[in-house]
């Protein structure tokens, strides 16, 4: 079973919005490259962070409610949300030290 | 330790490994990133045996092919590399250490940045170095494609299969990329070409629109609505644009060779022989960061240094027992 949760237009407001843990939120679509490139380290982000940090992945593509609402226009790019509010986004692929940085910049 | 460590998981370094591989030379292959740059293209229509693949899959099944002859792979950044007295270490951000014998450095390149005000604030909210993953949000819109090399014009190629409208805007007054391109984007009539022009600066929407319509806009979340041009074009310096993409080639990714005391050329190249040695013994470069790669940056040029630095490498190691592989 995959760790990492999918998110939705249907489902961002509760599993993501209203989450008691902070949530990794990437978004991406099947016709970007480094989208799918960026796809086995958000699956080990998820194994590590489990317990500690919701991580999951949106399709820009299938969702595109949301996107346009946080001002994405750019993939992959992937924001961290703590209490509803967004904390911090790296747009472009960044490496998984990069991610952790994010993570690490707001104390989680 | 490890007889080779190849740094960068692009064409160079995944043909390195398949060749060490073959070798029976332990290998292992670090790298942030499978593909690297070639992950961008969406068709690479000129790698024989391959009518169209796009840069991923060929990663994919490169990457399968080199695994199955027994390349060891750590994705992660390396940090550092540090000559000893036999060998060298490479260090990764992670903490990680490996040890060789010989290394073969395959970072490749970085894009290039236009360094004009407005291109790091407005990054994802409208300026893009990636046509293929970011020109889908930009359906019946207008962009502007910065460059008039391979990757741009292709990329305004793929782009009028979504905007509207495609600008390219290059600096000189012919395109440079190959004709094939050249051909297909002039007969497209979506696309038209700014020739001899610069942009200097990148606008948002909020110096675009009228007085009336500047009070909607909430200036942390505004994006990209045009670009300024060093010169008038229809009458006008300003350009109303939705998107820019930046298409202006790549810089070597030479830091990691540079600290180690690699020499590189004046615009930061790894300088390398015929078989891909470098200054200091038993490092080798292959791919984009090479000075071969300077004027022809392209995936089959990335394959063949690899392959060559491998067996380089293996020659090096093997000293005078080894066979006559490269001619020599």
């Amino acid at each position: 079973m995959l760790v990492e949760q999918t998110f939705t237009d249907a489902n961002f407001d509760t599993e993501v919005l209203k989450s008691d843990l902070p949530v990794l939120v990437d978004a991406w679509a099947s016709w970007c490259g480094p989208c799918l490139m960026l796809a086995p380290i958000i699956e080990e982000l998820a194994k590590e962070l489990e317990g500690k940090v919701k991580v999951g992945k949106m399709n820009v593509d299938e969702n595109p409610e949301t996107p346009s609402k946080f001002g994405i226009m750019s993939i992959p790019t992937v924001i961290l949300f703590k209490e509803g509010k967004e904390v911090g986004r790296q747009v472009g692929f960044g490496g998984k030290e990069v991610y952790l940085k994010l993570l690490e910049e707001v104390k989680i | 330790m490890y007889d080779l460590i190849i740094i960068g998981l692009g064409p160079a370094g995944l043909t390195a490994g398949i060749y060490a591989s073959r070798y029976r030379l332990k290998n292992l292959i670090i790298g942030k990133e499978l593909g690297g740059t070639i992950t961008l293209a969406h068709a690479v229509e000129n790698y024989p045996g391959f009518e169209s693949v796009s840069g991923v899959e060929w990663s994919q099944k490169t990457l399968e092919q080199t695994k199955k002859l027994g390349s060891e792979i750590v994705y992660g950044l390396v940090e550092k590399i540090e000559r000893l007295d036999v060998g060298y270490k490479v260090i990764l951000r992670d903490g990680q250490k490996q040890e060789a014998r010989s290394v073969i450095i395959a970072t490749g390149s970085e894009r290039r940045k236009l360094n004009v005000p407005g291109e790091t604030e407005y990054l994802g909210r409208g300026i893009s170095y990636c046509t293929t993953c970011d020109i889908p949000f930009y359906k019946e819109k207008t962009v502007a494609m910065i460059g008039g090399g391979d990757a741009a014009v292709s990329g305004a190629i793929h782009g009028a299969e979504f905007a509207d409208k495609v600008y390219i805007i290059y600096r000189k007054d012919k395109l440079r990329a190959e004709p094939i391109w050249t051909e297909e984007a002039l007969q497209n009539k979506k696309i038209e070409v700014i020739y001899n022009t610069n942009v200097i600066k990148i606008l948002g929407t909020e110096e675009i629109k009228d007085t009336d319509e500047k009070s909607k806009i909430d200036q942390n979340q505004d994006k990209v609505g045009g670009v300024e041009l060093d010169k008038p074009y229809n009458g006008s310096n300003i350009l109303p644009v939705d998107g820019v993409f930046i298409e202006i080639g790549a810089v070597p990714g030479t830091s990691l060779a540079q600290n180690l005391g690699v020499a590189l050329d004046e615009v930061n190249y790894i300088l390398v022989g015929e078989d891909m040695s470098t200054n200091l013994p038993g490092v080798f470069g292959a791919g984009d960061l090479t000075d071969n790669s300077k004027n022809f940056a392209q995936m089959i040029g990335a394959c063949a240094q690899g392959a060559i630095a491998a067996a380089s490498a293996y020659k090096y190691l093997k000293g005078e027992k080894a066979p006559r592989i490269l001619g020599a």
